[in-house]
């Protein structure tokens, strides 16, 4: 019941995950990066970037945030990780790696939208300028999501787009997780619920 | 220098209300906060295909900074420039925050706000008649809304910083439609808890 999979560095990769899984992701390197982008199962509903940070007044992604789509649905939850910032606020610049992903799916162009860096830092000085910190991640770092619906992950190594390094490799192990996520915010419970409605 | 030029656009749009706009390249839309504390939740297309559309985090990543003000490029999701922010007399600009949604605002305030209007709703309806779907909604700008990011990696919401009169104006870089919600927010004091109009002016030819 679980899977792995290793992606090397500049490349991409997409797969459907089931409600109930636990999706860990391992930096293999100095300087990783795994830009995400999530879709609900109609591919229709997707991550909404701003809507979760909003909802639970952050800036970058940490445990135990849950990350919600257009409808206010709960896609995956942040259960835990080795660093305190995944970069939300700086995108991907548009390559024909991703673009290729999503067409294996019937999406493209118009089914972009904000993704989260995970492993990459871009961290905020004096109120507004905005500067990446090479060397955020190590080899060993991880991220688990909790997938809350079934969902259609879209994940590429390219660099991050302020980077000068080459992107280290990223593991991917999806395995049935075992217990619910308990966030800390009400906005994070309410989508879990929607999400849960959905599913009964 | 803009007075002497007669306008080819001067409406007003009610708080709660939306327009699609379009601006011809070289075209100039100042979008004027009659009030103060507006929201005015705003997208951009190329007018000639919509795929090409406002990037709200590929121009914050590209101008390395969280806030937009006057000389920010708004670019496009394939990094074209569709507009630059020409005047600004309030100084600054969100565009992380996204738009408000019938859907957000349950989750954020509760299932008693479902059925207020919100800036999704709008977005919807004024798209559609140019063929603007759910697929083609990307994130926003937010003219006149204040949304401080600290070091910490904390967001909050903050009073505007705008006030009646201040206006913002853009100089479209190619042929744009231009998505308008004027906020209908009830529930954050992006608007002081009170959304009011604002004046669009527009100068092409």
């Amino acid at each position: 019941m679980s899977y792995q999979h290793e992606l090397p560095g500049g490349t991409a990769w997409s797969f459907p995950v089931r409600a109930g899984r636990l999706i860990r992701l391992t930096a293999l390197g100095p300087d990783a990066n795994a830009t995400m982008l999530l879709f609900g199962p109609d591919r229709l509903d997707r991550l909404n970037v701003p809507d979760t940070l909003k909802a639970q007044m952050s800036a970058c992604i940490r445990p135990p945030m849950v990350l919600m789509s257009d409808r206010g649905l709960a896609l995956a939850s942040v259960t835990a990780s080795t660093l305190d910032w995944h970069d939300c606020l700086t995108g991907f610049r548009q390559d024909q790696l991703l673009c290729t992903e999503l067409a294996k799916h019937g999406l493209g162009e118009a089914d972009l939208h904000a993704s989260i860096n995970f492993f990459s830092k871009v961290a905020i000085a004096d109120d507004t300028r905005l500067a990446y910190s090479p060397g955020h991640a190590a080899a060993g770092d991880t991220v688990d999501l909790r997938t809350e619906q079934d969902v259609l992950v879209v994940i590429s190594t390219a660099p991050h787009p302020l980077s000068y390094h080459d992107p280290a490799s990223v593991r991917v192990e999806v395995t049935p997780a075992t217990e619910l996520h308990r966030p800390q915010r009400d906005e994070a419970a309410r989508a879990l619920e929607m999400s849960r409605r959905t599913l009964v | 220098m803009t007075t002497i030029l007669e306008s080819t656009l001067d409406t007003t749009i009610a708080a709660g209300d939306g327009a699609l706009i379009a601006v011809p390249a070289g075209g100039r839309l100042r979008i004027v906060d009659l009030h103060g504390n507006q929201a005015v939740d705003t997208l951009l297309y190329d007018a000639h295909d919509l795929d090409n559309r406002y990037s709200a985090f590929d121009t914050v990543r590209e101008q390395r900074a969280v806030f937009l003000t006057t000389g920010s490029r708004l670019l496009s999701t394939r990094l074209d420039e569709l507009a630059v922010i020409t005047g600004d007399t309030c100084g600054r600009h969100d565009t992380i925050g996204g738009a408000c949604s019938q859907e957000s605002n349950v989750i954020r305030y509760g299932e008693a706000t479902r059925h207020q209007h919100a800036c999704r709703q709008t977005f919807l309806r004024y798209g559609a008649q140019a063929g603007i779907g759910q697929r083609n909604l990307g994130h926003n700008l937010n003219f006149f809304m204040n949304v401080p990011v600290d070091p910490g990696g904390n967001l909050s919401f903050a009073d505007g910083l705008s006030a009646p009169g201040k206006y913002v104006e853009l100089t479209a870089s190619r042929d744009l439609l231009v998505l308008i919600s004027n906020c209908p927010q009830l529930n954050n004091p992006c608007n002081g808890w009170n959304p009011t109009p604002v004046q669009l002016l527009g100068w092409w030819h």
